[in-house]
This record gives C-alpha cells, sequence and structure tokens, in this order.
C-alpha cells in the first residue's frame, strides 16, 4: 500500500490562516489501512481544526467526509458538491488524491494533510516499512524477493557496500542491509551466480526519470 | 602510460598515499602535499568530496598534483553523477593525462555537511568500473564509438572487514577485477588476523588483481576509538592498548604504522600499501623510510596527455 503519516498540525495550521469553512476529505483506501486518513482520522483532524480556529478566535468551520478511494475519477468528483461549501480543502488521500480532488475544482485550494512516504507495509504494529519503490522494471525475481532500488541507501545492484556491517546498513544501524539480506537468501537457495553476475546499469527511464509516467492499456481502454 | 601501473606490472612493492582537497578555493596546499609525498609515494590519491562533505573537486586537485611534479589518482564516486557526467569526467581526466581513476560508489550524503542532498547514485562502483574499461576499449556505456580513447587505469576499493564474511569480500573484490579493476585500494587495515583470512580467501580467487592494503597511522587513541565507531572499520585491541598506553602517541602511531606495513609486506598477495594519514600527510615520508620502502622505484616517464596513440 501506499503509506503516508499526518503532517504535522502546526504546518497544516499555517496554510489554514484565512479559511473560514475547511472540508477535510478522507480516504478509504491505502491511508486508512496504515491509519493516516480515513474516516476516523479526518474526523479527528476536523475537530482539531475547530479547536485550534476556537482558541485563536477566528470563525472556522470544519467537517470530515471520506470517499472509498481518491484515486478513482468518479470518487472524486464525487466530493464537487462538499467542496462547493468550503473554502479550503484538506485531502487526507495520498499525493495521487490531493492531486484528483485539486483537478476536481481547480479554482479551489486543496491542501496535502499527509506526507505521502513510500509504498510498503505493516511489520509490526505501529511500525512501516518501504519495500517498494516503484521504479517500472521489477527486478526481484533476481534478487530474492529483495529490492536493491527501495531498500539499499545507495541503489547498489552489485552489493554489499563496504560500510555494511553485521547484517546492518551503514547509513542506519536500524535499517538491516539489503544487500546482506540478498546475499545471504540467494546463498541459501544455493544461487551464487548473482556473486559472479556484474549486474549492468539500471534503466532508470521507467522510474521517473524518462518525466511522468503513463501506461496505456488497449484492452481496457474502449 | 601511468606510473603506478607500471611500478605494480614491475611487480614492485607500490605505495600510495592519500591527500584530501581542502574545502575552499586555494591549491596552495594540495601542491605542497604533492611535493611532499612525490618523493616517498609512487601515486597519490585525491579524495572526491570524502564523507560527502563539499571540498574542491577531485580532478581539479589531480590537476594541481600532476602539475607540482605528482602522479595523481582520481578518486570519482558515483554519488554526485550519473553516467552522463561520470563519462565526461572519465574523457576529461584522460584529456588532462590523469589515467589513474578510482572508481567509488562514494560514502552516502547523509554523513556530509549537505545530508538534504539528493543522491545519484545511477550506477554503483562495479557498473563505473565496467563502464571505465569499456571507454578505454573504445566504446560509450549506451555503445557508441570513443574516436579517440580515454587511456584509463581504473582501480577500486574493498573493505575486508565488511559484511557477510571474508569469503565474500574476496568473491566482491574478484567481481571487481572481472569489471575493469587494475588495483585495489584497501580499507584501513589494523586488523592483521582478519586481513591475512581476507588475502587467503583472494589467493583461492587466484590472486585476480593486485592488492595495496590500506594504513592510518593513528594520531592518538581518541582517533583509534573514533574509527572503532565507523561501520565497516575493525580496530585491534592490541592497537588501542598501545595507543592508550603510549606517552608520546603520535610517535606511537607512527611506529604501529611501520610495523604493519612490515607485517603486509610479509603476507602473499598483497602489491602494495595505501597510507592513509589525511591531515598528518608530514608523517607519510617517515613511514615509508622507515618502513624500508626507499627509495621509490625509478620509472621512464613517457607522455601521457590525450588519447590511446
Amino acid at each position: 500500500m501506499i503509506v503516508a503519516q499526518a503532517k504535522p498540525f502546526p504546518e497544516l495550521a499555517q496554510m489554514l490562516q484565512d479559511a473560514r469553512r475547511v472540508l477535510v476529505a478522507g480516504c478509504g483506501g491505502c491511508v486508512a489501512v496504515c491509519q493516516a486518513g480515513g474516516e476516523q482520522e479526518a474526523r479527528i483532524l476536523a475537530e482539531a481544526i475547530r479547536l485550534w480556529a476556537g482558541e485563536q478566535g477566528r470563525p472556522m468551520e470544519a467537517r470530515a467526509v471520506v470517499v472509498p478511494r481518491q484515486c478513482e475519477p468518479e470518487w472524486a468528483q464525487s466530493l464537487g458538491p462538499a467542496m462547493d461549501e468550503a473554502d479550503v480543502v484538506v485531502s487526507l488521500g495520498c499525493g495521487v488524491g490531493v492531486g484528483f480532488l485539486a483537478e476536481v475544482r481547480p479554482g479551489m485550494r486543496v491542501l496535502p494533510g499527509l506526507n505521502t512516504s513510500f509504498g510498503g507495509g505493516t511489520v509490526s504494529p505501529g511500525v512501516f516499512e518501504e519495500r517498494c519503490r516503484m521504479c517500472g522494471d521489477c527486478v526481484l525475481g533476481r534478487t530474492g524477493g529483495i529490492c536493491p532500488v527501495a531498500r539499499c541507501a545507495k541503489n547498489l545492484w552489485n552489493g554489499p557496500c563496504g560500510g555494511s556491517a553485521d547484517g546492518r546498513c551503514e547509513v542506519d544501524p536500524q535499517v538491516s542491509c539489503a544487500w546482506h539480506q540478498i546475499a545471504q537468501r540467494l546463498t541459501a537457495r544455493g544461487e551464487t551466480g548473482f556473486l559472479e553476475e556484474i549486474a549492468p546499469p539500471k534503466d532508470w527511464s521507467t522510474a521517473g526519470d524518462g518525466g511522468p509516467r503513463r501506461i496505456v492499456r488497449e484492452d481496457l481502454a474502449s | 602510460m601511468s606510473r603506478l601501473s607500471e611500478v605494480l606490472a614491475a611487480g614492485r612493492f607500490a605505495v600510495t598515499a592519500e591527500i584530501g582537497p581542502p574545502k575552499h578555493a586555494d591549491a596552495r596546499k594540495v601542491r605542497e602535499l604533492a611535493r611532499l609525498l612525490a618523493p616517498c609515494t609512487d601515486a597519490q590519491n585525491l579524495t572526491d568530496n570524502q564523507t560527502a562533505v563539499v571540498r574542491l573537486c577531485s580532478l581539479a586537485a589531480a590537476v594541481h598534483v600532476r602539475e607540482a611534479g605528482g602522479e595523481p589518482v582520481l578518486q570519482l564516486t558515483c554519488r554526485d553523477r550519473n553516467r552522463i557526467a561520470l563519462q565526461s569526467d572519465l574523457l576529461g581526466a584522460a584529456s588532462l593525462g590523469i589515467e589513474n581513476v578510482l572508481c567509488l560508489t562514494g560514502d552516502h550524503q547523509k554523513f556530509g555537511n549537505h545530508p538534504q542532498a539528493k543522491g545519484v547514485f545511477d550506477l554503483d562502483s562495479v557498473q563505473l568500473l565496467a563502464m571505465a574499461r569499456g571507454m578505454g576499449e573504445g566504446r560509450f556505456l549506451n555503445g557508441e564509438e570513443i574516436k579517440a580513447p580515454p587511456r584509463l587505469f581504473p582501480g577500486a576499493a574493498e573493505n575486508p572487514f565488511a559484511g557477510p564474511s571474508a569469503a565474500f569480500r574476496a568473491a566482491r573484490l574478484a567481481k571487481k577485477a572481472r569489471a575493469g579493476a587494475r588495483f585495489i585500494q584497501t580499507q584501513v587495515v589494523y586488523d592483521l588476523a582478519g586481513f591475512q583470512a581476507f588475502m587467503a580467501a583472494v589467493r583461492q580467487l587466484g590472486n585476480p588483481v593486485p592488492v595495496l592494503a590500506g594504513v592510518t597511522p593513528p594520531k592518538s587513541a581518541r582517533a583509534l576509538k573514533y574509527m572503532q565507531g565507523i561501520p565497516g572499520f575493525r580496530v585491534s585491541e592490541e592497537a588501542l592498548r598501545r595507543m592508550e598506553g603510549a606517552s608520546d602517541p603520535k610517535e606511537e602511531g607512527i611506529r604501529l604504522a611501520v610495523e604493519l606495513i612490515r607485517q603486509l609486506r610479509e603476507v602473499p598477495g598483497v602489491a602494495g600499501v595505501h597510507i592513509m594519514a589525511i591531515g598528518w600527510e608530514e608523517a607519510v615520508p617517515r613511514i615509508v623510510e622507515e618502513s624500508g620502502l626507499m627509495p621509490r622505484p625509478e620509472i621512464q616517464e613517457t607522455d601521457g596527455i590525450g588519447g590511446a596513440a
């Protein structure tokens, strides 16, 4: 899923200085699963905005709504009427949701309530880790299911680097060295070819370096 | 021809040292260090924004060293350059007569003075080596022909003490040799037994490339303890004990380095030493002298400017 976390409230409050009627739009997709932008978080944020405005002595309304997925144009469109009643929208969707809501009403200010962080999942309660950087050319079949793009701080293809110590990454000892894990997993499987093979440079043009990405599926586009 | 390549090809025990370019635009110190180190070493590495701290660029520093009579080893990292810039820099270096290039992935920007920087890491060190070799053979990375190919002598680094094991690090060294590394400079060695285990594994793989063992004279017990805290560094208890008990730590540091070099020379497969004494380069001539490595071999100077003739 897309993992996101709430922006610090003071940062959001700064952006809401001039607002009078705020619509907090939650999303029932990934951000609800990682408990950053679902219905409950939208209600809590609307309440927090009202409390903050009250303390400041500002007249400000804030109401919460939620749609199953902000990244579906139909669901995003369905928020149009509610958006019309507000002067500022805070989207608790990922960046895709924020962008889609802004397209629904290009004249309105749509603010991100979250920092969209990574493609990942929960590894233990309350702990989320990155697993995918959506580079558009998956190599997991060659690396034992451990991604060197998402999980090696230096994006190595022929790792591990000289900073790998005791299975930890030099950049953050909290983080496992991805290449140590790849080496262990492939060696245990008896697949040591990766040690011999010089992995060629990656084609980053599929990874966003070729500009915004677009997929056209002729079989679906009718 | 690269002097370093000739020393290694002649089977002479090579000595290289390191020069850290300054954090400003005055290169007089670089030239001064080149003059200090040229008589006692075969080549001098110019670090490339080491520990990701902004410094005078290694290519410019290499030119200063060359003009001051030294033999530069240009360090080139993948952290700050994509494949376009790396190839451009390799052409530029060769055009200035700089052949020795140490191909590195680079220290992560997190450790430097601009931790907000976007790390490039378009290639890794192994891919950079392969690209440098290909360019020397007249091909850009994309396969296009290079009309005047750069004459390069690519090298690489290896850390005998990093994970997962000495055998794995030796296999990675061999991989770098296959990719195009013509020499290896290792991480600092204090743990001789650990290094011997690594070299035994390298020998098992047929000694694929000359290995220059890294040596750093410790300035103090504190400096040594600091190094111990860096991931991938291994400091021996004995070295630490000796430095802690020393009445004159700098003298003891030099003695330690000299003893280590004498021991490293005895390790089969070791083709030289790489002395890293950044900030204490004055110690290098004495270390080389007392290690019995003077005078350095005479190599006939040949014109090395431009592409391969």
